[in-house]
């Protein structure tokens, strides 16, 4: 069969031998581990490898082994069980300074990691976990933001000097209203001029006043909402790495819903705990006559001042006096800097705050002045066999920078990168327009169950295939053969383009896969009955596989592109399981678009094309 | 080895009235179990408290029940988990709790079940922390599933018309909605639980279905090309009867890997295993008994299908 060309066998053999290559790390079983990062400046070093060790040793918690990174520190255990005792036993052991997360460890040999070969992450019901999903309440939001343009619009016209009856919330709105038209007219210049947010429309009172009505525009609005999901998301994430959950899931869903996965977590309530912290915000000023560094070393610090840490571990004094909270801040966004270009973060303070922030900026320019950021964590710990609820608190300093000159209401923090602009601008957002969350799901899926179910899903994908390997040789003898070779493939390259893909795998991805194992073969059955058919109608072999192939292209096509379809359907549907169930259905629908069309012909033209001699006969 | 003889001309369409006055009775009998008898909504859909518990000494159902009922929880639904000893309760928080946080009302209404259960069963525990679903989560996958499905069907028509004819789309989608209403009537009247696993099923039904449709409908519009008299029950007969084997061999490739998933793959997707093989059944003989006859019923004539070349008037114009 000369009609086969050269550059389709080389495909075939490329895609054969990369399937193999990327399906292979999910033979290896990842194995329970624990990780050690430090907080602050601890270290990682030997000294810490040794006293792990011994830690273990001491609590008789048998351990495979440790490795230590540049940043972190890996612990592998035999199984779940002592995985858990180990991480308790450390976390106990090594307090503050470390976070001490679950994880699993690849086993993947480091030749496949090196060439990007990696397995698919499991998901939830594959290895056991909490999953929750968080609703959003936008509502909270709006409403704060309708008092903050209301204080806006009412101290404007007092500055203005520009009399009113009364400003008051309206319905989805702000009405201020005014005696004379021309008062009116005068306000409503002057908000056009202070902001381009609200939506501006005239109307009488029954009372006869001349009212003017501000609503927030609905772009504004819908970015609102958006910027409050993002802020959410991560408030959510910097909060779960305290619950050392190595890779969580946080992702939105919807337009106001959060999923949030961790993976190896069993205890619901520590985590909702976590999740549920309180955040503030605080201006201090920095004492620059203390050298921090000596502060931190010897723990001497001012009665007036206090000692605070950044995200990164530096040490930062500050005066202990507020000088603006976070329910003083109205707005925090990152923008641009309008003569340098650079990434900025504009601040908006109310009223009450610009005040505050004026007085103190008056007579502090070219003085330093750092905002902290304050989460306050319930928690529950037994004394005396009884539950006492206390709280942790924990500061950490967002950032400090020079005060350049007086400023109220609005000012901005320069000279950071874009994803510095970015982090701070969310975390004072989360520290002073925090939108409450409510948990709307919950479920827990115990490790063993997910151990189980990864064991049922592969015992159920290798019996459907043996399965279906035997029925195709058996009613399509050496074509049902060459189909069982494409369709072993075409499992292996489905897992491979999953894997290279990050595709989560679930049950009903499992599922999904069983599915294409049994719906792929349908091209070869098409192909067979139709080269069965022309054998019958006379042709000759070769012409009937030819013909087989080429009249059962277009029906291949379009049962796959109906199918296709439907695939599309399941993913936008949206939520998590049937989401996972689409992906998979719809890669292995391609994937098998290949195997079960251009790879059988390949097998088929090498095994009958390459004979001199006349082919008389088809094992079909 | 071959299913059919070859030159089989069982003729489908003589017993289109039959075949197509049963399709009815049973979409018609399939509307009425979903709309009066309901489908069994799971945790996913209902939206409430899924608890597990796990007794010393086995347990009838019966009895938990009667002392759910008593403690004031009248419509839980208990299950056996298997063994006699491990039950689930499903159940909805009392309304009145409507504004406390979902999750502490979840808590509290577990601990409740708990004390309510442990009367004459000391040792009764909970097997994990409650599971809870908010309603209006639940509200909305129905509603999102609800739009996949047209979304899907509205896609595949539109492609259909397109590749094929306009007939040939309405054909499909009356076929699809034919499978989908039958399947979800079959899940109602056995009462299955219907929960996120079952609407993916579904949806994978309605792909399945418009897969055996497309290669039957192919072939009638092969043989009307082919075929020069053309009398179009003939030939829809013809091409049901051409694709019989294969019709038959792909589901029964499909039923088997479904088979071993639903007897292997473990209770996370044994309703989904079950779900698929019910629409395996229903979608494989509505592509032999109900698609053509709807064709046929809609008219579709040799004259829809001639490939158009007319259009082209540069090429009309060459010799």
């Amino acid at each position: 069969m000369i009609d086969f060309p050269r550059w389709k066998y080389w495909l075939v053999g490329i895609a054969m031998v990369l399937g193999l290559l990327y399906a292979a790390p999910n033979a290896f079983r990842p194995q329970p581990a624990v990780q050690i990062s430090p907080n602050h400046d601890a270290r990682i070093d030997a000294t810490l490898q040794k006293q792990v060790a011994a830690d273990l040793d001491k609590a008789r918690i048998p351990y495979e082994d440790i490795t230590t990174g540049k940043d972190r520190m890996l612990v592998r255990f035999a199984n779940t069980e002592v995985q858990l005792q180990g991480s308790d036993t450390l976390r106990l052991a090594l307090g503050d300074n470390y976070t001490v997360a679950l994880n699993l460890a690849t086993t993947v040999p480091h030749w496949l990691q090196a060439i990007g070969g990696r397995a698919m992450p499991l998901g939830l019901d594959l290895q056991g976990g909490v999953h929750f999903l968080m609703a959003v309440d936008q509502d909270a939001v709006l409403k704060k933001q309708q008092q903050r343009y209301l204080d806006d619009i009412r101290s404007l016209l007092r500055q203005k000097q520009i009399p009113y009856d009364v400003v008051s919330q309206s319905g989805d709105g702000v009405q201020a209203v005014f005696k004379t038209s021309d008062d009116r007219d005068k306000a409503t210049g002057a908000i056009t001029t202070d902001t381009t947010d609200l939506n501006l429309s005239d109307s009488r009172t029954p009372g006869g006043g001349y009212a003017l009505l501000a609503t927030i525009k609905p772009d504004v609005l819908q970015k609102l909402a958006q910027t409050t999901i993002t802020q959410n998301v991560t408030t959510l994430r910097n909060r779960v790495n305290e619950l050392g959950v190595s890779e969580p899931l946080i992702q939105q869903q919807g337009e106001s819903r959060i999923v949030v996965e961790l993976p190896g977590v069993q205890d619901t309530a520590e985590a909702k705990r976590v999740l549920g912290a309180v955040a503030t915000l605080e201006y201090h000023a920095e004492d620059e006559s203390v050298n921090a560094q000596e502060a931190a070393r010897t723990g001497n610090v001012p009665p007036d001042d206090r000692l605070y840490y950044t995200k990164d571990g530096r040490p930062v004094v500050l005066k202990k006096r507020i000088i603006v909270s976070g329910d003083e801040l109205v707005d925090a966004s990152q923008g641009y800097d309008q003569q340098t270009g650079m990434p900025d973060v504009n601040v908006t303070l109310n009223s009450a705050g610009a005040r505050k922030m004026l007085d103190f900026t008056t007579s502090n320019v070219g003085k330093r002045m750092g905002v902290v950021y304050i989460e306050q964590t319930p928690e529950v710990k037994m004394v005396d066999g009884k539950e006492v609820h206390t709280s942790k608190t924990t500061e950490t300093v967002l950032n400090d920078a020079v005060i350049q000159g007086v400023f109220g209401k609005k000012f901005q923090t320069t000279g950071l990168s874009q994803q510095e602009a970015q982090t701070l601008s969310l975390m004072l957002r989360s520290g002073s327009l925090a939108a409450p969350m409510q948990i709307v799901e919950e479920r827990v899926i115990g490790p063993s169950l997910g151990q189980d179910n990864i064991r049922k899903g592969e015992r159920a994908v290798i019996l459907g295939l043996v399965l279906v390997l035997i029925a195709a040789a058996f009613y399509y003898r050496l074509f049902g053969l060459v189909a069982d070779i494409a369709l072993t493939f075409n499992l292996l390259i489905l897992i491979a383009v999953m894997s290279a893909v990050g595709v989560t795998l679930t049950m009903p991805g499992i599922a999904g896969i069983v599915l294409t194992l049994g719906m792929s073969i349908d091209a070869n059955v098409l192909i067979c009955e139709r080269i069965r058919e022309e054998l019958h109608h006379g042709s000759t072999p070769l012409a009937s596989i030819r013909a087989g192939y080429e009249k059962a292209w277009s029906v291949i096509l379009d049962a796959n592109v109906t199918h296709l379809l439907a695939a599309l359907g399941l993913v936008t549907v949206g939520a998590g399981a049937i989401k996972g169930f689409g992906i998979t259905l719809g890669i292995g629908i391609l994937t098998s678009l290949f195997t079960s069309v251009t790879m059988t012909h390949a097998i088929t033209a090498l095994i009958h094309g390459g004979r001199k001699r006349k082919l008389k006969t088809l094992w079909v | 080895m071959e299913l059919f003889h070859r030159d089989l001309n069982i003729d489908f369409l003589g017993m289109r009235k039959v075949s197509i006055v049963i399709s009815t009775i049973l979409v018609l009998v399939s509307i009425w179990a979903v709309a009066v008898k309901g489908l069994n909504y799971g945790l996913d859909f209902t939206g409430g408290i899924l608890i597990q518990v796990n007794y010393e000494q086995p347990i009838d159902v019966g009895d938990v029940r009667a002392s759910l009922e008593k403690a004031g929880y009248e419509h839980a639904v208990v299950q056996s988990l298997g063994g006699t000893r491990e039950i689930s309760i499903r159940l909805q928080p009392p309304k009145a709790d409507a504004k406390e946080s979902p999750d502490k009302v979840a808590t509290a209404v577990s601990k409740q079940v708990l004390s309510a259960l442990a009367v004459g069963h000391p040792g009764v525990k909970l097997a994990q922390p409650p599971d809870f679903v908010g309603p209006e989560v639940g509200q909305e996958l129905k509603t999102s599933g609800i739009y996949a499905a047209i979304v899907v069907i509205l896609g595949i028509t539109v492609y259909l018309g397109v590749r094929f004819e306009k007939r040939f789309a309405f054909a499909a989608v009356a076929s699809e909605f034919h499978d989908t209403v039958i399947t979800l009537g079959i899940i109602a009247l056995v009462q299955r639980e219907f929960d996120m696993t079952v609407l993916a099923a579904v949806l994978a039904v309605i792909g399945y279905s418009i897969n055996d449709k497309v290669v039957v409908f192919d072939r009638v519009r092969e043989l009307f090309r082919l075929t020069r008299k053309a009398d179009t029950p003939q030939i829809l007969n013809r091409a049901i009867n051409n694709t019989l084997s294969r019709t038959i061999i792909t589901s029964v490739f499909t039923a088997i890997t479904m088979a071993s998933l639903g007897l292997f793959g473990g209770p996370a997707v044994h309703n989904f295993a079950i779900t698929m093989l019910i629409g395996i059944l229903v979608g494989t003989l509505s592509s032999i008994f109900f698609a053509s006859p709807m064709l046929l019923w809609l008219g579709v004539s040799k004259k829809d299908l001639m490939p158009v070349t007319r259009e082209n008037p540069e090429l009309a114009r060459r010799p």
